[in-house]
């Protein structure tokens, strides 16, 4: 025996070395990636901390940095959200059901589900060229809120339609079959079953698209939003009839994003503070979002048995 | 038996057979939306461009080592751009890649089932923060760190941008990795170790090699990503174009300059104005260039079992 026991439990050990090395390696990795997360939202929260109070959310823009607050931001983004959902959700998930349900194979079906695939990879600004290009110009929509909630519909969209078709893939074939049996037709087994039993996972991609969007500066930037707008736009609700006015969609307006875009490349540490007291309420705000979905996909994970 | 069916009951199931109709052309209709966007994007990019073609040549725009668009002296040559691109996303690359496929082996190989429950959500957190919030964070954050280290580094720099861009792609880069690893068949882990093979064999030789394809296509999803990234470039890379592939210098890339050139007023239809669509353009040819390159790679490479 040229090999010795000797050497043959040398080289098991040396291997199961690297085991444990490869373990520390690898928590060394993540602790990488959440400590620089931590560093993030520690830096955002101590320098920013000395801002947040009630007056930092009721107050506008200003030229003095210790005045200045983010009531146009964040009423701007609330308005175009709520364009962005308006347009996002009905599109998303009737394109969801119709390629789930009813889309029968042939070029064309095909050639929307590349389409889409492909759209998740573009990067956001071209969207924001597609919406300066098209919206404002050659509609005639302006830098408004409903050019900007336009745009970020169309960006959500792949992420609300993949998120229905794979919500409405999960549902299992017996439930159609029943419906059918039942004499129900195809729009009524939808209505009455695949949408019901789909919504929680259709909720939970429309509340990631949305979170996406709601922090989007790019696209926003390069349809030429104001960054200092120190008024609101028009009121929804009138006092006297028609009571309902949408002057607000094409009302000139900023945004979250924006407005911490526009702080930050200021050089006066004084705006930075600003800056760093918007990102703490964005990123707060996101995470609760994207928190709200990852529980929600959870409780669906443990409680849907077919 | 249908004869013995009322008339009011054939109509009704006429107009029934109506609004399926009508509901499924409803739905077509929607999911063609996606189709025109992408009709859009192209029509919107090539119809400027063209015209912007018109005022430069192609082969100059390809080939020209300036590019100052809103000067007198005007020259357009977007290597310029592109090496600020270029630069930033090799720096963001090497952060990404490594440690995004250890996350992800740790993750799926090694990590205790609880961790995992943990670290997966908290990743897609992480892939969930606005880049605008990256981009203060690479400014004022990570170049002063940068500069305790190296002083002379400027306030602008590559560096710092490429570094916060890796960290921020990490999250998609591990997740997507450790999916394509879990998705291996547990039969062929079984029949490493019977040979055998330690944990760290098995994951390296075995497992990594048959998820491939899927580890490929994070990768090219993660370059895509970076080559289209924009507010962390914007506001810690400085928007000066500058030729260069030293990342400790300040740069702009393709998507800071639009972004520059859309924070100051150019007039509609003026030449700076379509300059932004022909980088756009550049962008989209690109990237579109690495998801064909995805779908390549994950076709040739796939493993079936």
């Amino acid at each position: 025996m040229a090999v010795s026991m000797q050497s043959v439990k040398k080289q098991v050990r040396r291997r199961k070395r690297w085991d444990v090395i490869f373990a520390l390696v690898g928590i060394v990795a993540l602790m990488i990636g959440v400590l620089t997360f931590v560093a993030l939202f520690a830096e955002m929260a101590m320098n920013g901390a000395g801002r947040l109070s009630v007056d930092f959310f009721t107050s506008f823009p200003s030229r003095r940095a210790g005045q200045a607050g983010i009531l146009s931001a964040w009423v701007g983004s609330t308005l175009v959200m709520l364009v962005t959902a308006a347009v996002a959700v009905p599109l998303g998930v009737a394109s969801g059901i119709y390629l789930e349900e009813y889309a029968r194979k042939h070029w064309l079906t095909d050639l929307i589900e590349i389409n889409i695939t492909n759209l998740a990879g573009v990067p956001s600004i071209v969207y924001g060229l597609l919406a300066l290009g098209l919206f404002v110009y050659q509609f005639g929509l302006g830098q408004s809120i409903l050019s900007a909630g336009l745009t970020l519909a169309l960006l959500i969209l792949p992420v609300v339609i993949v998120a229905t078709r794979e919500a409405i893939r999960a549902i299992p074939q017996g439930i159609r079959e029943g419906s059918y049996a039942c004499g129900a037709t195809q729009w009524q087994t939808v209505r009455y079953h695949i949408l019901p039993y789909s919504s929680a996972g259709i909720l939970t991609g429309v509340i990631i698209g949305m979170a996406r969007a709601i922090g989007e500066t790019a696209p926003i930037i390069t349809i030429g939003a104001l960054t200092f707008i120190a008024f609101l736009p028009p009121a929804p609700i009138a006092a006297e009839p028609p009571f309902v006015s949408f002057e607000w969609l094409f009302s000139p307006f900023t945004v979250m994003p924006i407005q911490m875009f526009n702080w930050t490349s200021r050089p006066e540490a004084a705006f930075h503070q600003n800056a760093a007291a918007a990102g703490f309420v964005l990123v707060v705000m996101t995470l609760a979002m994207n928190g709200a979905a990852i529980w929600l996909r959870y409780r669906l994970r443990r409680n849907i048995k077919w | 038996m249908a004869a013995v069916l009322p008339a009011a009951s054939l109509a009704h199931r006429r107009s029934r057979l109506v609004r399926e109709r009508i509901i499924e052309a409803i739905l077509f209709l929607a999911a063609l939306v996606s189709v025109f966007t992408t009709v859009g994007i192209v029509y919107i990019l090539v119809k400027e461009s063209i015209v912007f073609f018109r005022h430069v040549p192609v082969w100059q725009f390809l080939t020209d080592t300036q590019w100052t668009p809103l000067f007198d002296d005007a020259h357009f040559g977007i290597v310029v751009l592109l090496s600020g691109t270029l630069t930033s996303s090799m720096v963001a690359l090497a952060v990404a890649i490594p440690l995004g496929i250890i996350i992800a082996i740790y993750l799926s190989e090694f990590a205790p089932f609880r961790l995992r429950e943990v670290a997966k959500p908290f990743l897609e957190l992480l892939g969930g923060v606005p880049t605008i919030v990256y981009g203060y964070f690479a400014l004022l954050f990570v170049t002063p760190l940068l500069q305790r280290i190296y002083p002379e580094l400027p306030g602008f720099n590559l560096l710092s941008a490429g570094l916060v861009m890796g960290i921020m792609i990490i999250p998609y880069v591990a997740s997507i990795s450790e999916d394509a690893m879990r998705a291996v068949p547990m039969s062929l882990r079984e029949g490493s170790y019977a040979m055998g093979a330690t944990r760290f064999q098995t994951a390296t030789r075995v497992v990594v090699p048959a998820a491939f394809s899927g580890i490929a296509s994070a990768y090219i999803l993660g370059i895509s990503r970076a080559v289209g990234e924009t507010m962390i470039l914007a506001v810690a890379a400085g928007m000066q174009p500058n030729l260069t592939f030293n990342p400790l210098e300040p740069a702009a890339t393709i998507t800071a300059f639009i972004v520059q050139v859309a924070l100051g007023d150019l007039p509609h239809g003026s030449v700076g104005y379509q300059t932004i669509f022909a980088a756009g353009l550049t962008l989209l040819v690109f990237t579109l260039a690495f998801n064909v390159l995805g779908h390549v790679l994950r076709r040739r490479f796939r493993e079936a079992y």
